[in-house]
């Protein structure tokens, strides 16, 4: 076998964070084909107008429809999805990305962003599981 | 013969462009953001580049679902602004350049870059962010833009180091282009960041201005960073900053540095950017 850099394992030890790769992306496909639904403003509308029929549309799983109703962004990316698509659903509720990535956080939207204003979250700490460092 | 006579790097945040485009711009908040732009603005003005080669990171706008390509080539003779689910920005249509990117795309390939060619793609804030803190409100660019997408959204992404090759072989493909032409490179994206997770909001200003000095003087050790450590240390978007690398190499070994600003916050993000000349041009 070829060497690496490092075990790619040590890409799951970074607490809070989900790496996306091949197989979550093709997991999320069709959640992530409705999110990119919706930078269409016409489907934004019917999307609005009624989320369920909409949501009917597309072969997500029952969770991951049930995740976007909920507009739960961490079962979502459990879910394999990825934030880049996750944002075209919070945009089209006229969130700010601060406000749907706050929601990840277990604080509020004005205690992350005071958070944020403060210098952000410090790295230490938050590298490694495994170190605890 | 084409030349590149510059290097620019910044983030590329959306809430940057959304407090552009609907005059946010002297708020308190973003009052120091913008400030930091000042310098590039005039300074653009006077150099005049002909095109820009800028490498940018499409956010799940126009590939990732269907396609993922590691390094797209944008081909066509105009871009047009994505609409990321609220409108398109209110910016100018960008501009491409067919026949220097033609040659790029073949220089490339020859080059053992197995590229994709986008002969049709819009353009999301990764790419429309950056021209306008360059070259503020306008009706048009005041220069043609060469888009290159580079995959830093799903794993694994290229390495610094395969960025660093590339941008290398940017230079070399440009220089020979028979074409007078001013050319800059720009990379974006970036710095430290995190949007997703309980470990979202993760700023590390001790590792984004180690890799702002590190793009002057210790270019060795930016390329040697691996995927993990961007990740650990600067946040999972954080590793953005490989596109840097691509504009940092293209400038060959040594640089002056013309400007520098570094901030913290815009929205969720470690604003850097960076102003650099070759130095065979500073001193010629
Ligand atoms: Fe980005």
């Amino acid at each position: 076998m070829r060497t690496r850099l490092y075990p790619l394992e040590d890409l799951e030890d970074i607490p809070g964070t989900t790496v996306f790769t091949a197989k979550r992306s093709r997991e999320a496909y069709h959640l992530h084909k409705f999110c990119m639904s919706l930078m269409e403003a016409a489907n934004r509308e019917a999307f609005k107008a009624d989320e369920r029929a909409y949501l009917a549309r597309f072969r997500m799983s029952e969770d991951q429809k049930q995740a976007v109703l909920e507009r739960d962004f961490n079962r979502l990316i459990d879910l394999g999805g990825n934030i880049y698509f996750l944002v075209k659903l919070s945009n089209t509720d006229g969130w700010s990305t601060q406000k749907a990535v706050s929601s990840m956080t277990g604080m509020t939207a004005d205690e992350y962003a005071a958070m944020m204003r403060a210098g952000g979250r410090s790295p230490e700490g938050q590298r490694s599981k495994r170190e605890g460092n | 013969m084409a030349r590149i006579t510059a290097g620019v790097a910044t983030s590329h945040v959306p809430a940057i462009g959304a407090a552009f485009d609907q005059g946010r711009a002297g708020d308190a908040y973003w009052k120091p953001v913008f400030d930091g732009y000042e310098w590039v603005k005039q300074w653009e003005k006077q150099e005049k580049p002909d095109v820009v080669i800028l490498c940018y990171n499409d956010h799940a706008s126009a590939m990732m679902l269907d396609v993922v390509p590691t390094f797209a080539l944008g081909m066509a003779e105009e871009f047009i602004p994505a609409d990321e689910g609220w409108g398109q920005r209110p910016v100018p249509v960008v501009q491409g350049h067919i026949e220097l990117a033609a040659h790029l795309a073949e220089q490339l390939v020859i080059d053992e870059f197995d590229l994709t060619l986008m002969n049709n793609m819009d353009v999301d804030h990764g790419c429309t962010v950056p021209l306008s803190l360059m070259f503020g409100q306008v009706e048009a660019w005041p220069c043609r833009v060469i888009p290159l997408a580079v995959n830093v959204t799903q794993f694994p992404t290229p390495s610094g180091n395969r960025c660093w090759m590339l941008g290398e072989a940017i230079a070399h493909a440009v220089e020979s282009f028979p074409e007078d032409l001013n050319v800059q490179i720009w990379g974006t994206g970036g710095m430290s960041h995190q949007l997703q997770g309980p470990r979202a909001g993760l700023i590390n200003p001790e590792f984004d201005n180690a890799f702002l000095d590190g793009l002057i003087d210790d270019t060795d050790r930016l390329r040697a960073i691996t995927r993990l450590e961007y990740l650990r240390e600067s946040g999972s978007e954080g590793i953005e900053l490989i596109m840097w690398l691509i504009m940092r190499a293209a400038l060959g070994k040594d640089v002056e540095e013309l400007h520098r600003f570094y901030h913290v916050p815009a929205s969720n993000t470690a604003v850097g950017h960076i102003v650099l000349r070759p130095r065979e041009l500073v001193t010629a």
